[in-house]
């Protein structure tokens, strides 16, 4: 019984992923092979080519989300970093306070902050309506509806994702040790770049894995905030399985989505060598 | 957790290689999953209902005191007015829902559900005809209406509201108010007067035209620009649709494919002109916004939004006592007076003319307004300028979405 026991303990959460992700995962791998219409229903084909279809038809919406995904992880790193670093090493007695104050607006729904920034960067909205009356800008300068619009928004919407594990990383960080390394004659820089860096990379690491796969799958930035060319694989899915209820496809491009993010994980945690990262950082 | 309480064996656990074995046994779990999986989704074409069946299904049903409405935003006036006065005439109290904002969007929600035999926890539900409505009749999840039980709507309906080719003999759904789609533009930026479709391919206005994303809209219009009728129209009628407003979009003229949110981007001055929906524009107006509305010479689009009772409704008697007392030429005049739509009941044109009358002042210009217009009561020359939408098939449906959203979704 005693041996049983750590696997009883596990039982629970392994029936949770069974029921809620392997199920699903399978049947939506089932549909992906299927062939039909809604009103006749889908028949198992096991029609592979419906994936050789569905990147026929979407290879540019799938690149073009990994691009935007990838613009808005490096963008959040570089707006993040700074931020978690200032908050761990000199937020003192308010860390807490500045954290809650970086979540503050995430109390509000996803879609409704994303509408928000319609109002705030509108054509003759308060901000550039007034830089308009001002000659700072041109008369048809806009924002709204460009890649810059849907790739800000997508920054700005996974920025605390990228922030937390980056400050739990520096938070960790042991101040003896950056003064040691000044004490063996470091340059500020030089301790940064030797010590606490690669201190940090855990979370950094943690940061791009919570916010690219998100970024890139998100249909909401580029429906509210895009134009005519900012159509990413997220909206498209979403048009497949609501409107159209073309299931195969809608199934097939998740599917496909989701291979691309777990070899592009996969390729990135070697590339960055996570399990040495990690190790060294739990000792 | 605390960060600092990860030891390192948790994190050996979390991050070392999972062993062959581990990984044959998660194999081996998802095959079974599979086989579990690999049955097909059904198709549920139902055959239409045979009056028998229909009798005997009403005959068993009572009336419950309470019902649930869901329908559009903007579709009720916000004080409730109209089902309040229902409720102290009949007693059943109504919940009303502004929870459908898209057909497809709704259709694509409602469908599992009621392919599971499961009820929406709707009893009214209101849907633009097209394509899903199309869906909804033929996958048997609408219930059959029971004439006996609507005097109003035989008494005082429009012929053109009794005779609809989607649902002849009104079989299945009652309309609650039909709309125009043609241009609407900020006065503030066009000082030309827009009369014709062509100004929404007109290079002067580049990056400042809004289109709708929905296919059968946006094909409509696109079938107007080149002089066909949509309601006749091929598949080579299609794709020559779809190069025209490909071009358009290529040229840079299009700012944006809209949804309902078309309607803040004309008003804030995003876009200068659009597609548009008569009474959203109409609301507007009355609100003070520098907006109009025109219906393009080459034509609009007319559509009618029903209600309609779905399959499993708890209340279906208390359902059909509202969409029938909502017939009554008073009842409607009322609300269409707030909504500003095209009202299915002639006799409204009547009532809101003698209202203004004996009103005063603002309101008395506002009804007289109303009552001119022939957005709200289109004349017969303004119904030849009206076409529906493009009937498809299942299958004429897959290459008509494809054709326009390979353009609103490049």
């Amino acid at each position: 019984m005693k041996r049983l026991t750590p696997y009883l303990l596990a039982l629970p959460s392994w029936l949770w992923l069974a029921i809620f992700l392997v199920v699903p995962m399978v049947a939506m791998a089932s549909v992906s092979l299927q062939t039909g219409n809604a009103i006749d229903g889908y028949a198992m084909t096991f029609s592979f080519s419906n994936y050789a279809d569905a990147l026929g038809r979407y290879s540019d919406q799938l690149l073009r989300s990994l691009l935007y995904g990838g613009l808005a992880t490096v963008a959040m790193l570089v707006i993040g970093y700074p931020v978690a670093y200032w908050i761990a090493f000199k937020g003192g007695s308010r860390k807490s306070v500045y954290l809650f104050l970086l979540l503050l607006p995430f109390f509000v729904s996803f879609v409704l902050r994303t509408i928000s920034w319609n109002f705030l960067l509108a054509d003759n909205g308060i901000l550039f309506g007034t830089l308009k009356g001002w000659g700072v800008l041109p008369e048809g300068f806009h924002v709204l509806a460009t890649t810059v619009a849907v790739v800000g928004g997508l920054t700005y919407n996974f920025l605390p994702f990228m922030i937390l594990p980056i400050y739990v990383a520096l938070e960790r960080v042991d101040p003896r040790v950056v003064e040691a390394a000044q004490d063996l004659y470091a340059t500020r820089a030089g301790a940064f770049r030797r010590v606490v860096l690669p201190l940090s990379l855990p979370g950094v690491f943690a940061g791009v894995l919570m916010t690219f796969v998100p970024a890139t799958a998100d249909p909401v930035n580029a429906q509210i905030l895009g134009g005519t060319a900012n159509t990413m694989i997220g909206n498209i899915i979403q048009t497949e399985y609501l409107t159209n209820l073309d299931y195969p496809t809608a199934s097939a491009l998740s599917f496909t989505l989701m291979a691309i993010l777990l070899v592009g994980i996969f390729i990135y945690a070697r590339a960055l060598g996570t399990e040495n990262v990690l190790e060294a950082a739990a000792r | 957790m605390n960060p600092r309480q990860i030891t390192p064996a948790l994190l050996r656990g979390m991050t070392q290689p999972r062993t062959r074995r581990d990984f044959f046994r998660v194999t081996g779990l998802s095959a079974a999953g599979l086989a579990l999986a690999a049955c097909g989704v059904q198709g549920q074409k139902a055959a239409p209902p045979k009056a028998d069946a229909v009798k005997d299904y009403w005959a068993k049903q009572s009336k419950h005191g309470k019902l649930v409405f869901a329908n559009w935003p903007e579709y009720m006036p916000e004080d409730q007015a109209p089902l309040k006065k229902f409720t102290q005439t009949t007693g059943i109290s109504v919940e009303y829902k502004e929870v459908i904002q898209e057909n497809a969007e709704f259709f694509g929600k409602a469908d599992p559900v009621l392919r599971a035999g499961q009820s929406l926890g709707y009893d009214i539900v209101v849907m633009t005809n097209g394509v899903q409505l199309q869906h909804m009749v033929e996958l048997g999840y609408i219930v059959p209406l029971d004439h006996s039980r609507m005097p109003n709507f035989l008494a005082n309906a429009g012929d053109k509201y009794k005779e609809r080719a989607y649902d002849p003999g009104n079989q299945y759904t009652m309309p609650y108010s039909s709309g125009v789609t043609g241009i609407a533009y900020n006065t503030k930026y066009v000082k030309d007067d827009i009369t014709s479709i062509e100004a929404l391919f007109d290079p002067k206005y580049k990056g400042r035209v809004g289109m709708m994303a929905d296919a059968q809209e946006i094909g409509n219009f696109g079938m107007f620009a080149l002089g066909v009728d949509p309601e006749k129209s091929t598949e080579a009628d299609w794709k020559k649709a779809g190069e025209k407003l490909k071009q358009q979009r290529d040229a840079g003229i299009v700012r944006k494919y809209y949804d309902q949110s078309y309607i803040d981007a004309v008003s804030k001055g995003d876009v200068w002109l659009t597609m548009a929906w008569s009474g959203d524009i109409f609301q507007r107006q009355l609100a003070g916004e520098p907006v109009k509305f025109v219906v393009p010479d080459e034509g609009g689009t007319i559509w009618t939004d029903n209600m309609l009772i779905p399959k499993g409704a708890a209340n279906p008697v208390d359902a059909l006592t509202l969409m029938d007392y909502l017939y009554q030429p008073a009842v409607a005049a009322e609300l269409d007076e707030f909504i500003q739509f095209v009202t299915p009941i002639p006799a409204v044109q009547d009532l809101l003319r003698e209202k203004a009358a004996t009103a005063k002042g603002e309101d008395k210009k506002a009804l007289e307004d109303m009552v001119d217009s022939p957005l709200m009561f289109p004349s017969a020359a303004d119904y030849a300028k009206l076409r529906t939408y493009t009937t498809l098939t299942t299958q004429q449906e897959q290459v008509f979405n494809s054709i326009f959203q390979s353009i609103t979704q490049a």
